[in-house]
């Protein structure tokens, strides 16, 4: 399979501290039609991971090392000319979908500023083409001039799904997309990105710190500690048959739902 | 090992009822009468874990609320060891609440950062007029050992902790002035899975050692099977069932727990780690 996206020797650290490394030495491809997850804990690196990719980072930080889209190296563009592949080849969601949604606007209307930007459509064909998105992701057309106050958060969150995929994007990057919501919500989620991922023929990159997220979702896993990958592979692979230590202290701490296993804190050491 | 009684009803709760109205609308004010608890009866038995499980805008925390009287109850009746708590006086109300204290979701939020740890703790012991100042720090310093921090921390402020630590101080705050009945509202959903996991253990742990008895709220329904020995459901104010454990997992009678349990994610897998 032709890999879409190469990330090599992806580094970040502040820019006032450049010996404090955040995300150290991360390399991983993705693949269309592929769901990549990369699992950690808090402070992993996991979301530096993805917003590098998007360049999306905060001034204070700096990236290194080299990341190819469909073979051309992105890593040195500037923001500028950074802007034609954010939404348009690589779009991302976030974890709370009302503070990426803006309050005073009807959602149509954001759908369609996001259609603007990358098309040349005139206002019926806008028009259009949110009825269709929003018919994707399961939204009722009638909602096309409700504000976002009006919407449970799992709506919210099916717009903002809406809007990433509105200029056909090749991959997507989900940070935490299900973390707010309730859990049946998150199963219609996770079911909604999964159809999106396999009739778009979407590379899609999802990180989260659920394990059970991971085994809905996955096909290849990326298990991050302190800033650096411990271990790869496919999601099978990876949960139940883990290699690194981290990877097998870390699945023995998730409670299960039939009650079975016996729980084990990580005792505090050092795993790399 | 404390020494309980299995069969002591610690806390029973009849036909809780409460209401919020909320008003929505800019020119035309409508108002919207929400039943936050309907008709809501539980019972707690010493030394067992009673789980609340539910998703957002079920009740669960208004249920937890009513119950330490932090929220007034719109009709109802509340009984602790067979007193009854709706109908007491300021200073019986004071006695028994000490037997009644909660842990907190988010430990960055519920521990005054302008206090030193020892002094969060020590807080209880004197609203309590529990001891003098040398067995009040007895007491602390054994305290935070329980909880598996050590007795320099006790100088230290909340910021110097990192989440995990501070959970524990709010387990510690809860069980320094002796209750029997915990509160814990979604105690572990603001940690990382590792974390987690400890502190999963030591309220395991503590209620073994002190014959606690917990009413644990959660939304997570893995980690709810680990901790209860019966569960009650929520929904939309309503409890809709009530069990053992056991037999809501693997024999769940209401609709509603059937959609619960069909959307933990990864339900099907059985983490066997080799």
């Amino acid at each position: 399979m032709k890999k879409i996206l190469e990330v090599k020797h992806l580094k970040v650290s502040p820019i006032n501290e450049p010996r404090k490394i955040l995300v150290n030495d991360v390399s991983f491809d993705l693949y269309p039609g592929r769901t990549t997850c990369i699992v950690g804990e808090s402070g992993s690196g996991k979301s530096l991971t993805a917003l590098s990719i998007m360049k999306l980072l905060s001034s204070q930080l700096k990236q290194t090392g080299d990341i190819s889209f469909q073979g051309e190296s992105i890593s040195g563009l500037s923001n500028v000319d950074m802007r034609r592949y954010r939404g348009q080849s690589m779009a991302m969601i976030f974890q709370e979908p009302m503070t990426s949604l803006n309050p005073v606007m009807t959602i149509g209307d954001q759908i369609k500023e996001a259609l603007d930007v990358h098309f040349d459509l005139d206002n019926d064909g806008l028009n259009k083409k949110v009825i269709s998105l929003l018919k994707e992701v399961g939204i009722p057309s009638d909602r096309i001039s409700s504000y976002p106050d009006e919407l449970s958060g799992g709506q919210r969150q099916r717009i903002m799904i809406a809007m990433s995929i509105a200029c056909e994007p090749l991959i997507l990057i989900a940070d935490e997309p299900t973390t707010a919501l309730d859990v049946t919500v998150q199963a219609q989620i996770l079911k909604l990105l999964r159809n999106l991922k396999e009739k778009r023929r979407m590379a899609m990159l999802f990180i989260t710190h659920d394990f059970g997220v991971v085994e809905e979702i996955a096909d290849d896993v990326i298990v991050m500690y302190r800033g650096q990958i411990v271990e790869t592979g496919s999601v099978k692979d990876v949960l139940k048959k883990p290699k690194h230590a981290y990877t097998k202290a870390l699945l023995q701490c998730v409670p299960d739902a039939k009650g079975i296993k016996k729980l084990k804190p990580i005792q505090y050491q050092a795993f790399i | 090992m404390a020494k309980i009684n299995k069969n002591e009803v610690l806390l029973e709760a009849k036909g809780l009822y409460k209401t919020y109205t909320q008003t929505s609308g800019f020119f035309v004010r409508k108002q919207r009468v929400i039943k936050a608890l309907n008709n809501v009866s539980l019972l707690i038995k010493q030394g067992e874990t009673l789980a609340i499980v539910g998703e957002s805008g079920s009740g669960k925390s208004t249920l937890a609320r009513c119950l330490l009287q932090l929220q007034a109850l719109d009709q109802g009746e509340l009984f602790f060891k067979g007193k009854t708590l709706t109908s007491l006086d300021v200073k019986d109300k004071k006695h028994l609440k000490r037997h009644i204290q909660m842990v907190f979701q988010d430990p960055y939020a519920s521990l005054n950062p302008r206090m030193k740890i020892e002094e969060i703790l020590e807080e209880g012991l004197v609203i309590h007029d529990l001891g003098d100042k040398e067995v009040r720090q007895a007491k602390v310093r054994s305290m935070i050992k329980k909880v598996g921090l050590t007795v320099p921390d006790l100088k230290k402020y909340p910021h110097q902790f990192s989440g995990g630590q501070r959970q524990r101080i709010g387990i510690a705050r809860a069980l320094i002035v002796e209750p029997e009945l915990v509160i814990c509202d979604e105690p572990v959903s603001a940690l990382d899975v590792s974390i987690q996991a400890q502190i999963l253990l030591l309220l395991k742990d503590l209620q073994k050692e002190l014959g606690l008895s917990y009413l644990f709220i959660s939304h997570d329904l893995r980690v709810v099977r680990h901790m209860a020995d019966k569960i009650a459901v929520m929904h939309q104010g309503k409890i809709v069932e009530q069990g053992f454990t056991k037999s809501i997992y693997e024999k769940p009678k209401a609709n509603y727990t059937r959609e619960l349990l069909n959307a933990i994610p990864g339900n099907h897998f059985k983490f066997k780690v080799s």
